[in-house]
């Protein structure tokens, strides 16, 4: 069926001189780029961005974000110096609002891999529009997400120590036996992988700007991340081959990511950690908010930058569906964890959930459940589904959820300890919030110097997709 | 002075298809097709042999996972055991996590410098780099070039060929200085 669909569209095109392509009305699938594109409007629109001056509205807003941080950076400061006393972690929470800010972020970054990846494996050719600018997001959240551990050994200066299998005076070796270690190796390998397969797609587009550049600077630059990149044919059959590998290892490297985070968690003994849910429950959580992040930064860019031909109404849909299938698994594993606390019990593990709910976080619980479960189910409209403002919205609303999974998973199982005499109630302070803005600050900072001096666009993979960009006949 | 070759420039990508296969045919070797992106059905037109990066990814891979384990036990329980909450100084599941990690992280390092380093890049240099037709390659033209040194290479029956082929402004090049 889908084959005759194909051939009953490619006799509707009508190739033109230099590749421009009109498509017949009679599109029997909804097109991935609107309008009449042509291969050289691809490279026009993705190379003005980059080309031209920044706007005032890019001026002040990077100001602004750049100022918060500033501020953020400062606190950091701040706390290395005093001690980690003035956050407001302590006994019994002594993981609190920062490693709320660790998984936060690496759960941000999923989304990014998931679209380079996974539905690159799947063929979904949609991608192609997001995924540069997604990729990116997954390298600067990690960047974020990395700042919280290392404050939080106190000693940063140190870490390195404590965190990699280095040859030390102490004759000593990190342990390999910790989730914590897992963690630093996963971490780290997510950053270097995501690192070169944004690279590798890049590399092209490089090659783009390199031979469109006036600016001698701009000539440098490009010349010196293009790799000398020429388009050769030869070289593109080890680049897609490249390309298709480092998608495979990618796909079981994002899942393992949060898997592993989430053993950080379940590996322990402490009830509301101790699940076995806990893996599955993670990665569909990021990859939840991750799209969330994407959809609320990629509307915003849509329009700021004039991209309306190539992030259609169909991709928001896509990442709308998305968006509703892991929220609904997360939704299930909210309800599933208070089936196996009564099933299991326990009652440590009963009373946690009982006052995970309707404990002193009460409030935070239900944030939790109203926007990540309720608000999303809001998706089932197709209506809702293209609407940017609802959407944008709702995408707000996700982050915002998220962060509080991670605020009730972390808090809420620690405040009310073992003993009665020994709970408390975490609150925190005003250079936690500050450190936390401040990598909201750098997040936007860096995706906004993105947006400016890098294809927001993956240039060559949007022609590639084009109608009639490629042979009709294939090589028989 | 001997040019460094001929290049010359087709806009359609069945055209190009037709051509490469052609050239193939015609017993040229050193000649290549710049695109602004993969055009499906070149390999095969051109006769490009299968790159050995798999090989060399699964390599990289076993590598990374021999490393892990092999740190992971001889730090362990070798060089400094110690024990830990009463558990064997090494056992496979706790290893598990490090060693698929590490087995990523090597496939992926070697994938990448080694897709660069079989392209022979980075080369910031290319004999094309200054004609017009290059510079469109990374835009919306399909560029055939075919340099001087292959044993078919001859000034007028390579412009014939190309001519007959449908390739448009066709041009030799000269070196550029290095």
């Amino acid at each position: 069926m889908s084959r005759h669909n194909d051939t009953h569209r490619h006799e509707h095109w009508n190739i033109e001189g230099s590749g421009t392509v009109t498509v017949d009305a009679a599109e029997l699938r909804e097109p991935l780029v609107e309008g009449k594109v042509s291969v050289k409007d691809v490279t026009e629109q993705v190379s003005r961005v980059v080309e031209g001056t920044p706007t005032k509205a890019w001026y002040a807003t990077i100001s602004v974000t750049s100022a918060i941080a500033g501020w953020g950076i400062l606190t950091i400061l701040y706390t290395v110096f005093t001690g980690i006393g003035v956050w407001g972690n302590n006994q019994p929470v002594g993981w609190a609002w920062d490693i709320t800010n660790f998984v936060f972020w690496i759960g941000i970054g999923h989304a990014g891999t998931l679209i380079s990846a996974i539905l690159f494996l799947f063929r979904q050719r949609w991608r192609t529009a997001i995924n540069r600018a997604a990729e990116a997001m997954t390298i600067f959240a990690v960047i974020c997400a990395l700042i919280f551990p290392i404050i939080h050994t106190g000693r940063p200066w140190l870490a390195v120590y404590w965190l990699l299998p280095l040859p030390n005076q102490m004759q000593m070796w990190v342990n390999f036996r910790s989730p914590l270690l897992w963690d630093v190796f996963a971490v780290s390998t997510y950053f270097t992988v995501s690192l070169m397969f944004w690279f590798v797609g890049l590399v092209p587009d490089f090659a783009t700007m390199r031979n469109r550049a006036k600016n001698k600077l701009a000539k440098i630059a490009f010349t010196f991340f293009s790799m000398g990149w020429t388009g050769a044919n030869r070289h593109w059959h080890r680049y897609e081959k490249a390309y298709l590998i480092l998608a495979g290892i990618s796909t079981p490297l994002v899942l393992s990511v949060h898997t592993i985070v989430s053993f950080d968690f379940a590996v322990s003994v402490i009830p509301g950690w101790h699940t076995t849910i806990f893996p599955p429950y993670f990665v569909a959580g990021a990859i939840f908010s991750g799209f969330a992040m994407v959809l609320t930064l990629m509307i915003l860019a849509r329009k700021l930058l004039n991209l309306e031909q190539f992030i259609t109404l169909k991709h928001i849909d896509n990442m709308n569906k998305i968006l509703m299938a892991t929220g609904l698994m997360v939704g299930y594993a909210y309800g599933i964890e208070f089936f196996i606390a009564w099933y299991s019990g326990n009652p440590y593990e009963r009373f946690v959930f009982i006052n995970r709910a309707f404990g002193p976080y009460a409030w935070a619980y239900w944030t939790m459940v109203s926007c990540n479960v309720f608000i999303p189910q809001l998706f089932w409209f197709k209506r809702i589904r293209r609407s940017l403002m609802i959407t944008w919205v709702i995408s707000i609303f996700v982050n915002i959820g998220m962060w509080f999974e991670r605020f009730v998973i972390i808090a809420t199982s620690l405040h009310r300890d073992f003993l009665p005499s020994s709970w408390g109630y975490f609150t925190p302070t005003w250079v936690d919030v500050s450190i936390f803005a401040g990598t909201i600050g750098l997040f936007l900072t860096l995706f906004l110097l993105f947006a400016k001096f890098i294809p927001v666009l993956a240039i060559s993979e949007v022609k590639a997709i084009l109608p009639g960009a490629q042979p009709r006949h294939g090589h028989h | 002075m001997q040019s460094a070759g001929m290049i010359c420039l087709f806009t359609d990508p069945d055209a190009v298809l037709k051509a490469a296969a052609e050239l193939r045919r015609a017993g040229y070797t050193r000649y290549d097709v710049h695109t602004p992106y993969p055009l499906h059905g070149l390999d095969d037109a051109m006769g490009i042999k299968r790159t050995i990066l798999p090989w060399l990814a699964l390599g990289g891979g076993v590598a990374g996972m021999g490393l892990a384990l092999h740190l992971q036990w001889w730090t362990g329980a070798v060089d400094y055991p110690l024990v830990i909450g009463g558990k064997p100084l090494f056992a496979i599941p706790p290893s598990i996590p490090i060693t698929f990690e590490l087995t990523i992280l090597l496939t992926a390092i070697v994938t990448v410098v080694g897709m660069f380093a079989l392209n022979g890049l980075p080369r910031w240099f290319s004999r094309w780099q200054n004609d017009p037709h290059f510079l469109r390659s990374t835009d919306d033209g399909f560029v055939v070039t075919i340099e001087a040194e292959d044993p078919q290479y001859h000034p007028e029956r390579t412009r014939e060929l190309l001519h007959t082929l449908g390739g448009l402004d066709i041009r030799t090049v000269n070196h550029v200085e290095e």
